[in-house]
């Protein structure tokens, strides 16, 4: 049946559109409506996967504070629609502006570090994660900001011409949820950003990357501005993630900073090494399996009271706790991913005489 | 002025703590060129054996002096820590070698949430606070209060320091060392057996971190499966400050970055015309870290080394 699917792309694409628009339903009639707002954080990680996967997977700068840019965008949403300040922007303009503001700090935050060798990029990147969260943290005072750790509430819902997403919709005497209306929301985002996501991948900006990924040194010789590519790189991962915080902010309608925390960064690359790195269908599958995985793990919880009339282990104590072995687990078993690209694959898979090679080129670039 | 004093005092003291820490970084990181981040994860590990160790003995043998109580609990902390970093280097990092650089790195990452949230479902998730063992005698030196707890810290430190000086400089093992940091290769025909090398540094780099693991939670009076994280991205601050892969940068650097956070905390207020209060304590590490990255990526004492590789 894959098959004859393959043959036909036009049949899958439409399979595959009828799907996703049927999504919500089929999991709200099939597994009660709490299932329907978790569609609705898959897409958002789905689409904070495909930002990260822009820096991580195709450009190969390991950043660990990813998760400040979606906090940003977040913030920003709130400070510009919501009784905070008494500015209630439309959301069309606020959410390029959320993500312009994230773009901007990636730029100020990348330009003085993408000079340096990666790993001491993702120490300054989850530096830069903390310090804005502990900025946010406390910035209430002496003039309120942020309202610090109690967070902003009362944050505007999306609205599209009268069209409020916060208030359920009645449409043909079906009653459609504000977690249905922004399915279709952040799907059609995400779509976008999927999209935006493979045109730049095998664009001159993208074979860019991936020459910068392999060999700096080479790249560099080749004539690409190594420094300005990988700062664009940068600058997009973090839009994606600034606008990625603005749909969250409308969409939760409550930001805190504890939403914000190195986890969630870290959360974010788990989904892309477990998906497979560089690789967009794979980031999407980590995405969707990460967090997917927490929720059937609160079954755990509840088979543990079944079985044996209280909680021994609290499953959500042991999710992150498995997210860590899943992380070494699959670089030392498969490092590539669950879907990998199939460079990546031939990469890992090298003969030890590249990886040699690769390491002699090293020792050539430090002498 | 004795506000100075005094800051300046809890920042050596502090610093001390973060230089011990910085040693694993470092030795780790002039041979591996890698960012072992687990470290930190190893230091509150170190910590809580040393206080698990410390409730047992006080339930066990009330009339052991205090101070005996906390020796004992270092002395178990220490093997434990020596074991975990061999079986952390063995399992995770040895096998990914040769593989692109990401790869160890994200290991890394993960056996410090594993460690992290092991921590948390042995101990708990509140404070385990230190009891009360060692003696509280404070001297005043021109204005500022010295307990002894903070001289012991220091001593101890310093000492440490200088062994493992003495050790890298002067024994076989330290001349292994520097030889497998400059060539791995090249070490190896002069027939050091470089695996052996790459394992005790991780093992001395942790028995340095879990003695700092006990000196952190002493001087704080309380540990917590979460402290390994601050320390550990500090004491990385405090190694990049002096110069990442160099013993006495990391020294330097983890006694500058102490007092830098000191006197930070307590001027910011006065600087900033009360718009940042202490709370901002943490925010210095990184900064100190950027700065040295744009200005001086070789940090204080490091050689130049070329930063594309």
């Amino acid at each position: 049946m894959l098959d004859s699917l393959r043959r036909r792309p036009r049949l899958a694409f439409a399979l595959l559109a009828v799907l996703l628009a049927a999504l919500p339903f089929i999991m709200g009639f099939g597994l009660g409506n709490s299932w329907v707002r978790v569609l609705d954080f898959v897409l958002l990680y789905v689409l904070l996967a495909i930002g990260l996967n822009i820096v991580v997977g195709y450009a190969g700068l390991l950043d660990l504070g990813y998760i400040a840019f979606y906090a940003l965008g977040a913030y920003v949403y709130a400070w510009l629609a919501s009784p905070h300040f008494g500015l209630h922007l439309p959301f069309w303009a606020v959410l390029p502006i959320g993500a312009a503001v994230a773009g901007l700090f990636g730029v100020l935050l990348g330009a003085p570090t993408l000079r340096l060798r990666g790993d001491y990029l993702a120490i300054v990147t989850l530096g830069f994660g903390e310090i804005i969260r502990i900025f946010m943290n406390n910035l209430n005072a002496p003039f309120n900001l942020t309202n610090g750790p109690q967070g902003m509430n009362l944050i505007d819902p999306v609205s599209v011409a009268g069209l409020s997403f916060g208030k359920s919709l009645h449409l043909f005497g079906m009653k459609l949820p504000p977690t249905y209306l922004y399915y279709y929301l952040f799907l059609a985002f995400t779509l976008l950003a999927i999209l935006v996501a493979f045109r730049l991948q095998d664009s001159r900006i993208g074979r860019a990357w991936a020459a910068i990924r392999e060999d700096e040194v080479a790249a560099a010789a080749m004539g690409i501005n190594t420094r300005n590519m990988k700062l664009l790189a940068f600058a997009m991962g973090a839009t994606f993630g600034g606008l990625a915080g603005g749909l969250f902010a409308a969409f939760q309608g409550f930001i805190s900073p504890e939403s914000f925390t190195l986890w969630e960064s870290i959360l974010v690359l788990c989904m892309i090494v477990l998906g497979g790195m560089g690789n967009i269908p794979g980031v999407i599958l980590g995405a969707v399996l990460l967090t997917m995985i927490p929720e059937a793990l609160r079954y755990i919880g509840d088979l543990q009271r079944a079985t044996l009339g209280h909680i021994v282990v609290d499953p959500s104590d042991l999710r992150m706790l498995l997210f860590g072995v899943a992380l070494v687990a699959m670089m030392l078993f498969r490092p590539a991913g669950l879907l990998p690209s199939r460079q990546r694959k031939r990469e890992f898979a090298a003969e030890d005489g590249v990886a040699e090679q690769e390491q002699a080129s090293l020792y050539d670039a430090k002498a | 002025m004795d506000i100075f004093l005094q800051q300046l005092v809890n920042g050596l003291v502090l610093g001390s703590i973060y230089a011990l820490v910085a040693l694993g970084y470092t030795m780790v990181y002039g041979i591996l060129e890698l960012i072992n981040f687990a470290h930190g994860e190893v230091t509150m590990i170190g910590a809580m054996v040393a206080l698990s160790v410390i409730g047992v003995l006080m339930g066990a043998a009330p009339d052991l002096p205090g101070v005996m109580v906390v020796l004992a609990g270092i002395l178990v902390a220490i093997p434990a820590c020596m074991a975990l970093a061999f079986g952390i280097e063995k399992i995770a990092y040895r096998p990914l070698r040769k593989a692109p650089r990401l790869a160890p790195l994200i290991t890394a990452i993960g056996v410090s949430i594993i460690l992290q949230n092991l921590a948390m479902l042995i101990w708990g998730r509140q404070y385990v606070s230190f009891p009360p063992l060692l003696p509280t005698i404070r001297f005043e030196f021109l204005g500022a209060h010295i307990s002894l707890l903070q001289i012991a810290i220091v001593v101890l430190a310093v000492t440490i320091m200088a062994g493992l000086w003495l050790l890298v400089e002067k024994s076989r093992l330290g001349r292994a060392m520097r030889a497998t940091a400059q060539s791995k290769e090249v070490a190896q025909l002069m027939g050091v057996n470089v695996d052996r090398v790459i394992s005790a540094t991780f093992i001395i780099g942790a028995a340095i971190a879990a003695i700092a693991g006990v000196m952190v939670s002493a001087y704080y009076g309380l540990a917590h499966y979460y402290m390994g994280f601050m320390l550990g991205l500090k004491a990385f601050s405090a190694a990049v400050l002096g110069g990442i892969g160099n013993i006495a940068g990391a020294m330097l650097g983890g006694l500058l970055l102490g007092v830098i956070e000191a006197l930070g905390a307590g001027y910011i207020g006065d600087i900033t015309g009360g718009f940042l209060g202490s709370h901002y304590q943490d925010v210095f590490a990184f900064f100190v870290l950027i700065l040295v990255l744009v200005f001086r990526p070789s940090g204080l004492l490091g050689e130049r080394v070329a930063n594309r590789a």
